[in-house]
């Protein structure tokens, strides 16, 4: 069986109908409290224009016929695609009509709640994930924007230095610990994970919060106090 | 075309102003009263850090200001300072200024986009930063703010940035603009020369450039490199929020899936204006504003939700 489909078992003790269908991942869940929309990518997808349009053709079809219905992304993608074709036809336009689409939902009262369980890289965790309202990751999940040799290359810091730093600063090295310090992630799920995102669906819905828990757990000092300055400023 | 309003700074295009220029000559004169400005020195802790330089500003200006005497919110990352890229401290002024435009609702807001994406000095919590911008985009189109982005800059506009300016109302480029996810070098370093030449510059024009993004509707305005010729087109936006619902966004999506059926095997942008019924594609890149829109107009497919 294929991971994503282990992890909807996991997910949804009482059942799930989500299928495969190439890089995505679709289906209904259920639980106690309801029908849950599930969503996602597998096997590291890279998100390009055909991918990120199946992906938002399936949220506006979960929009017009369970209104309300929550909506779980199951992410696992290296990122946008890279490449000259998806670039060409306006990936970035893709992208962000699938973040659209999940805003959209949002404002209709679908609450997100995203799960990344394999990769979850820049661009493509920008428009699959991040977008949620709740953000989680199982333990053993990788999060970054890039590799660190890759980044040592471009930036022309030493690579022993940028290893030196991410022990001290959670804002350079990949991993989850670091995007729970930094505030993009809710929590970090391990054992009961249909527990988990029972509890996920019972807490109460908040603007985005992650500025403020980024510096309540001192992972990122900045982005809170300088977004309400920005606010305070005087006319 | 005239420029509307009254703006009498010297206006030699955005491709090489700095970030202070670009607002003064979008502007009406004397009218920008800037937010967080480099007096009050918050600059990022990283780069500190890391034994950088900083900037007093970190990158980005913000402010307040008129339009042709419209009330506007504007932001102008600074292409000088790496490469316009979004820390922490530039990606935190870019969502205050939003969630204040949310708040205080002006005519519009204006975004002087000219980046790489996230700083990679900051790795994680640039990319944090640009999630946190895309989701105050939203709440300032939620409160009826239209979001208006230009990139019309040398570095471009790149990574998570080109998808929030895919998420704003309206995005207006020149033809040295360009309007990307994965930049030429990024798509080179990662898949090979093979698969994008980046010193081509032909090519990379031609692929992201304003004219190809104008004709394909990933641009709903192109204008010729000149301040006065950004204002006009970005005025009669102001105060013309686009509704960001299911109607249009099924729209949206029924344009997008055209273009992929249309446009989705092409080889090169080339065959794409052919298809599109540009009778010497080759031309265009050569052909001056004018004689492009003559063609263009007609012929391109329209963006949007």
């Amino acid at each position: 069986m294929h991971e994503s489909l282990a992890l909807c078992g996991k997910l949804f003790p009482q059942g799930h109908d989500v299928a495969i269908e190439g890089s995505l991942l679709h289906g209904t869940g259920k639980t106690p409290g309801g029908d849950i929309a599930v969503l996602g990518t597998l096997d590291r997808a890279a998100i390009g224009v055909d991918l990120a349009s199946a992906l938002a053709s399936r949220v506006l079809d979960i929009v017009r016929s369970h209104p309300g219905r929550p909506i779980v992304m199951l992410v696992d993608t290296q990122g946008q695609m890279l490449s000259r074709r998806d670039e060409l036809l306006g990936n970035a336009g893709y992208l962000a009509h699938l973040s659209k689409c999940f805003e959209l939902a949002r404002q209709r009262g679908h609450r997100l709640v995203s799960v990344v369980y394999g990769e979850a890289v820049s661009g493509g965790f920008l428009a699959l994930g991040m977008i949620a309202d709740q953000v989680y990751a199982l333990a053993d999940a990788k999060i970054r924007v890039m590799a660190l040799p890759a980044m040592s290359r471009i930036t022309l810091i030493p690579i022993e230095r940028l290893e030196q730093l991410c022990r001290s600063s959670p804002i350079f090295g990949p991993g989850v610990v670091n995007y729970v310090k930094l505030g993009a992630l809710n929590a970090v799920w391990e054992g009961d994970l249909a527990q988990c995102l029972d509890k996920a669906m019972g807490s109460p819905l908040e603007d985005d919060q992650r500025a403020a828990r980024g510096l309540q757990l001192a992972g990122r000092m900045q982005a809170h106090p300088v977004r309400q300055m920005v606010l305070d400023a005087s006319k | 075309m005239e420029a509307a309003g009254v703006s009498n700074a010297t206006d030699d295009g955005f491709y090489e102003a700095t970030a202070r220029q670009r607002v003064a000559a979008l502007l009406d004169k004397g009218s920008f009263h800037e937010i967080l400005p480099p007096a009050q020195r918050v600059v990022s802790p990283h780069l500190k850090e890391l034994d950088l330089p900083v900037a007093f500003d970190d990158g980005i200006v913000i402010g307040e200001g008129r339009l042709d005497g419209r009330k506007v919110f504007v932001a102008a990352q600074e292409p000088a300072f790496m490469g316009g890229s979004v820390g922490e401290v530039h990606g935190a002024k870019l969502t205050g200024l939003l969630d204040r435009a949310a708040r205080d609702r002006p005519d519009g807001v204006v975004l002087l986009l000219d980046t790489g994406g996230v700083r990679l000095h900051e790795a994680n919590a640039g990319l944090i930063a640009i999630s946190e911008i895309q989701r105050a985009v939203f709440r300032a189109r939620a409160a009826a703010v239209p979001v208006i982005a230009v990139s019309a800059g040398s570095n471009g506009c790149f990574g998570g940035i080109g998808i929030v300016a895919r998420c704003c109302d309206y995005v207006v480029m020149t033809e040295e603009g360009r309007l990307s996810v994965s930049g030429p070098e990024v798509i080179e370093s990662q898949k090979g020369v093979e698969e994008f030449d980046a010193r081509d510059r032909a090519l990379v024009w031609r692929t992201m450039g304003g004219k190809h993004r104008y004709l394909i509707g990933e641009a709903d305005g192109l204008v010729q490199d000149s301040a006065a010729r950004i204002r006009a087109a970005v005025l009669p936006w102001l105060g013309t929020p686009v509704p960001l619902d299911l109607d249009s966004l099924t729209q949206e999506h029924a344009r997008l899936a055209l273009r992929l059926e249309q446009f989705g095997d092409a080889q090169d942008a080339l065959e794409i204006w052919s298809r599109q019924g540009v009778k010497a594609p080759q031309d265009l890149p050569g052909l001056d504003h004018e004689a492009f829109m003559n063609i263009a107009v007609p012929l391109r497919n329209s963006s949007h939700a």
